[in-house]
């Protein structure tokens, strides 16, 4: 039936034409894989809310992917009702379009993360990460009281740059303010007035409990803090979740 | 070059033509099922590429969508429950309790959304946890343990600042802000291991009473008997939040630590709050 398929000798036989058919091949291998890749801003849904990450935030991610949380947590709420009724909305391709790279992860021996904004108290999350088992006896998580350290934050504004440099859109004066803007979000009683004019509805706190220094807790805290919590699922209207 | 195809004497499997040096290579088919499930996989992933929606722009022959797909099942999972999610919404918590219908949905249902939205400080059986998180099993409330009470909490929150009505209170930091000497501290700690008699020093709990009446009684009671309504907890028993030894409630003098509960209106349907206020009043504590 394929007798002819196995005449390969002609191919084998003649350089060039091995040549030519060895392109064409793994150009259409190629072209599968990255000709939709110039249609991915199509799925990114044009919901309100989403911001690039504050300072704060955006160290608390950095030690969230050092630490290797992803390995244990993800950060996506797949669309099976057992998810939605555990976590909440399904996740949306807009959640993470600022995350370089995404925590999606595939792998759950804790808890989906995508949404854990707001549902413990900042306390709760420093207390926790500092003894996972003083408040879940039962967690097999291991305890990361070391985070209580100095935040080094002295290369922010070079790590903003890079993420602006693949489409984060931080702006110049995101930039210019962002050490500024990480201390402030750091500590309750700092003018609010130009960090939440940057970053809307970032919330400023001593988030590890400690106004009076800024800690890799403290980052990691605000990073948990704001999972999930920028988009209102109550605006998000049906049409605007429908991807090309 | 396949110069001569012969067959191994050995096998009965043709060789290949070709020879090196005199070794040949025999040309052993793959298995049939092999081959056939492979051809088998190719046709399937063209089918599902035209049948899913699989490339922008390509939504597919058989117009199923994951996430549309999902909203539908919600939608009728909740239509399914609607009937009595509704009675439990409109129904007072004190009318859910007092329905046996009623009441043994909101504890099976209540039971679930507590281990979902509520353990991870509580305790899965509301047991608490030692450093700001009450134990929900016992009769000792700091915001009031009737059903009304509970409701409003879970509803609110206590200090999460996302609703008007939340439970607000704010112990003065008497060491960090210099309202009291540490002399002034140690005598107050030593009046409050009084309440619950262990004390050690008579006279230290004396002078301790003094200022224990000016400054502490608005909210935590003369005797120590707490106030529910400025949410003071009780002094005088032998549950404490954040530790019951001399110099554990001596920090606490100098610097408090006050727990945050979020508000959980409008994170969870209303229904869900009343199956939880249920379930929390009847975990042992309710009044």
């Amino acid at each position: 039936m394929f007798a002819w398929l196995r005449d390969h000798g002609i191919i084998e036989r003649n350089v060039i034409l091995m040549g030519v058919l060895t392109l064409i091949t793994v150009s259409i291998g190629g072209l599968v894989q990255i000709v939709p890749l110039f249609a991915v801003e199509t799925t990114i849904e044009r919901v309100s809310g989403m911001r690039p990450y504050t300072p704060l935030e955006l160290r608390g991610r950095d030690i969230y992917i050092r630490e290797g949380c992803y390995v244990c947590h993800s950060q996506m709420v797949r669309p099976f009702r057992d998810e939605l009724e555990r976590y909440g909305h399904f996740s949306l391709a807009a959640e993470s379009m600022y995350d370089h790279p995404f925590q999606w992860g595939s792998k759950r021996t804790g808890p989906d993360l995508a949404r854990v904004g707001g549902r413990y108290s900042d306390d709760w999350h420093a207390a926790h990460l500092r003894d996972p088992r003083a408040l879940v006896p039962a967690s097999i998580m291991p305890p990361y009281a070391f985070l209580d350290r100095p935040l080094d934050y002295s290369d922010i504004e070079a790590r903003m740059r890079a993420l602006r440099a693949v489409g984060v859109p931080y702006t110049d004066e995101m930039i210019a303010n962002a050490r500024a803007d990480l201390e402030a979000q750091a500590r309750p009683d700092a003018d609010p007035a130009a960090f939440q004019g940057r970053y809307a509805r970032a919330r400023q706190a001593a988030f590890d409990g400690d106004p009076t220094r800024i800690t890799e807790m403290d980052a990691l805290v605000a990073y948990l803090q704001m999972l999930g919590t920028l988009v209102d699922f109550r605006d998000v209207t049906p049409a605007q979740l429908r991807q090309p | 070059m396949p110069t001569k195809i012969e067959k191994d004497s050995i096998t009965g499997t043709d060789t290949t033509g070709h020879e090196w040096d005199g070794l040949k290579e025999l040309n052993t088919p793959l298995p049939k099922w092999w081959l056939w499930t492979f051809y088998a996989t190719i046709v399937w992933g063209i089918a599902f590429v035209i049948i899913y929606p699989s490339f922008p722009y390509w939504r597919g022959t058989s117009g199923w969508i994951a996430r549309e797909a999902i909203v539908a099942e919600m939608a009728e999972v909740r239509a399914q429950q609607e009937p009595m999610l509704a009675r439990l919404r409109e129904a007072t918590p004190a009318a859910i309790a007092a329905d046996p219908e009623l009441r043994a949905f909101a504890v099976a249902g209540g039971r679930v959304a507590f281990a979902n939205n509520c353990a991870g400080c509580h305790g899965a059986g509301g047991q608490g946890a030692q450093g700001g998180y009450p134990a929900l099993v016992d009769d000792d409330w700091i915001w009031g343990g009737s059903l009304e009470a509970i409701q409003h909490t879970i509803r609110h929150g206590i200090r999460s600042n996302e609703s008007d009505e939340q439970r607000q209170s704010m112990m003065p930091r008497f060491g960090a802000d210099g309202l009291l000497t540490p002399a002034q501290i140690n005598d107050v700690t030593e009046h409050v291991l009084s309440l619950t008699n262990r004390a050690t020093d008579a006279a230290a709990a004396g002078r301790g009473a003094e200022i224990f009446a000016e400054q502490c009684a608005s909210c935590h009671g003369e005797r120590g008997e707490g106030n529910r309504e400025f949410g003071g907890p009780r002094l005088n028993d032998q549950v404490w939040l954040y530790g019951s030894s001399r110099d554990q409630i001596a920090a606490f003098i100098r610097n408090p630590r006050m727990g945050v509960m979020p508000s959980w209106q409008g994170r969870l349907d209303p229904a869900v709050i009343n199956m939880l206020t249920v379930y929390v009043h009847a975990l042992g504590g309710g009044e």
